[in-house]
């Protein structure tokens, strides 16, 4: 058992649960916004998809990681922009676009990448990390959590960033609204379906951000199908937080651990099934749902497109 | 959500202007429905075009092997039994106000148990007697999954969304897990369940290879549909979902109401994945997934939860995976791209129907 417990296998779980909970992290993130805003949005699967698919291109023809982010990001934001235009402008029922946003990016980036690469998956090379002098010389947790990559800082950084926009900002204040009660926004003199629209192309640039770094530095390359219900994983997230950003990141970890310890277990040799392990996340926030339950505060405008002086 | 008011194409029309303006209507709706589908197609064929696909070729391939050579219509309607089952399990729930996002999880655990059971009972009893035990079961199980989601919004008020969608990712596992280590057929190194031998599977129709299935899918939505419009409890429901505080009020029993229509929509997506595994595919592989629930959900939505119209879409999918399926067999596309155009069709049926309303909205006012 001494394997199991030593220095080296621990920073290794703890780092490889870093790594899986960024692209949730950031997907929840993302969610939360659109939810705060009122829009429900399922299409963030086929979001990330993009992100993923762009975002590797771009860091695989240019040879640049952060372009690849950029691109990614873009993909996101191009999904986004429909998801925007359909539901928010239009008003077309969220549930049905966002799902098919989904089945057809699914579809779409399997595509690509079958007519680009055919059935070769090329591989990035090993990211560079940025190691935080001091801090990264503690054992096991220095050696997991302070030599990631910088985005990785940065995405932690953006669940304060995003604190501090929904609670001391007029953004946060109009996008709480426009969740809440649009027809209120929209007599302050505030455009609902910009408010709206803003949320939900954030939403495509941090979900998109998301893949590509689930392409790009947790896999480092590109399958089809790659997100495998990480975009859904980033709505129960962005539900069980109610709103507060911090809460996304403690569950964003919690399931990182837990897929971390899947890959954790395969190495040290221990024969159970990674599909019990899979369980574990949801079966820990199922029990605490059931033990703590509570009305969920969701916003009350929620799924419902908005148009003006229709009660 | 709001109650859709009966459609007009059910009323009875008994004077000869009603029959009148219902033809129109069925004009209108079947020119609204094929209408998007053909601008679908051409958006869809512009991506062939752009990959370098024939799209006529591609087409021609979906038509004839999903639609008009026998062996396809009889694939495409033995596809349609589990799929009407799981439409008519979402249209309770949608029709309920409760979004039941979990039909995948229902679907796989409901398989799982018929695959389970059957081989066991086919030996013990005569194997008409076996399928229907088998088909109970997973209806069982599959209500039993629903439960803790059902408790908890029916007393709690925990939103069913999350807790079904965590339930579909557990029901995923949990499928694999049974067919990995508990009920893993032990005279196939492959992974995989028991397989029922064909003799005792669902008897299919005269002398195709159409599964019976489809008679009870078909049996199973048109119900569905009735209960929901025509009898006393469909309306309680459907008071539940338009406004479940004035249900209150009216003096429905929510709470009962409302575990009641997750028993009935995840017993259905169970019985789904029991007339999959009794019909067609015979045993249960481990990692297999058809995620036939996620094409549903907007399939019935854009039948506005009409037990019929979602019969028509239900075909329409059918058609497009299976003709899909061989087309892109035989041109060399990833199979992918079926994804791409049932996600087409369904946006631009969206539109179009958005379009009609708008339209309808401006002539009227």
């Amino acid at each position: 058992m001494t394997g199991l417990f030593s220095e080296v296998f621990l920073s290794a779980l703890l780092f490889g649960a870093v790594t899986a909970a960024i692209p949730l992290l950031l997907a929840g993130l993302g969610e939360q916004m659109s939810e705060k805003a009122g829009v429900l949005n399922i299409g963030i699967e086929g979001m990330m998809l993009a992100g993923a698919y762009l975002g590797f291109v771009g860091a695989f023809y240019s040879g640049s990681l952060w372009l690849g982010f950029l691109t990614g990001a873009g993909g996101g934001i191009a999904v986004a922009l429909v998801m925007a235009l359909l539901c928010v402008r239009i008003g077309l029922n969220q549930i049905v676009i966002g799902i098919a946003l989904t089945l057809g990016l699914e579809g779409l980036t399997a595509l690509l990448h079958h007519f680009q690469f055919s059935r070769s998956y090329p591989r990035l090379p090993a990211v560079d990390v940025t190691v935080i002098p001091l801090l990264s010389g503690i054992p096991v947790i220095g050696l997991a959590l302070f030599r990631q990559h910088l985005i990785v800082y940065l995405a932690v950084a953006l669940v304060f960033a995003m604190g501090y926009i929904y609670r001391r900002t007029q953004l946060g204040l109009n996008l709480q609204a426009a969740g809440d009660k649009p027809a209120a926004l929209d007599v302050a003199g505030i455009d609902v379906a910009r408010t709206r629209t803003i949320a939900v192309l954030t939403t495509g640039a941090l979900a998109g951000l998301g893949g590509a770094f689930l392409a790009n530095v947790g896999a480092g390359l590109f399958i089809p199908f790659i997100t495998n219900g990480a975009g859904f994983l980033g709505i129960v997230l962005a539900m069980l937080a109610r709103g507060r950003p911090v809460w996304v990141l403690f569950g964003a970890l919690l399931f990182g651990v837990c897929l971390s310890l899947t890959t954790a277990m395969q190495v040290a040799g221990i024969n159970i099934p990674t599909d019990v392990i899979q369980m574990l996340p949801f079966l820990a926030v199922m029990i605490m749902l059931v033990l703590f339950g509570r009305r969920a505060s969701l916003p009350a405008a929620l799924g419902i497109p908005y148009e003006r002086g229709v009660r | 959500m709001s109650i859709d008011t009966v459609p007009a194409a059910g009323a009875t029309a008994l004077d000869a202007t009603a029959a009148v303006v219902t033809r129109r209507d069925i004009q209108h709706r079947l020119l609204m429905t094929i209408g998007p589908i053909l601008a679908a197609l051409i958006i869809a064929g512009c991506i062939l075009l752009a990959v370098g696909v024939d799209p006529l070729a591609y087409y021609g391939f979906v038509l004839e092997r999903g639609l008009l050579s026998p062996l396809g219509i009889q694939q495409t309607l033995t596809r349609m039994a589990p799929l009407l089952f799981l439409a008519a399990g979402l249209i309770v729930a949608f029709r309920a106000g409760m979004w039941n996002l979990g039909g995948d999880g229902q679907f796989l655990l409901g398989a799982v148990t018929a695959a389970a059971s059957a081989p066991v009972f086919v030996e013990v009893m005569p194997a008409w007697l076996a399928l229907i035990c088998s088909f109970v079961i997973a209806m069982a199980v599959a209500m039993l999954w629903s439960l803790v989601p059902a408790l908890l919004r029916a007393y709690q008020g925990v939103n069913e969304i999350i807790t079904t969608l965590m339930m579909t990712f557990l029901g995923t596992s949990l499928a694999n897990v049974l067919v990995k280590l508990m009920i893993r057929d032990p005279g196939t190194t492959v992974p995989q369940t028991r397989t029922l031998p064909v003799e005792d599977r669902l008897p299919r129709l005269f002398d195709t290879t159409i599964t019976s299935g489809l008679l009870l899918g078909l049996a199973a939505i048109i119900t569905v549909h009735l209960v929901m419009t025509r009898t006393a409890f469909g309306l309680k429901l459907r008071i539940v979902g338009a406004n479940p505080r004035a249900a209150i009020h009216a003096g429905l029993g929510v709470p009962n109401l409302t575990i009641a229509v997750f028993a009935i929509s995840a017993g259905l997506a169970g019985l789904a994945g029991a007339v999959d595994i009794l019909g067609v595919q015979g045993n249960v592989r481990a990692d297999w997934n058809p995620a036939y629930g996620l094409a549903v959900i907007p399939v019935v939505f854009l039948a506005r939860m009409n037990g019929f119209a979602a019969i028509g879409f239900v075909f329409l999918l059918s058609v497009l995976s299976i003709g899909g399926e061989s087309a892109a067999r035989r041109l060399g596309v990833p199979n992918h791209f079926t994804l791409v155009l049932v996600s087409i069709v369904l946006i631009v049926l969206a539109l179009a129907e958005y379009i009609d309303h708008r339209y309808n909205q401006s002539r009227r006012a």
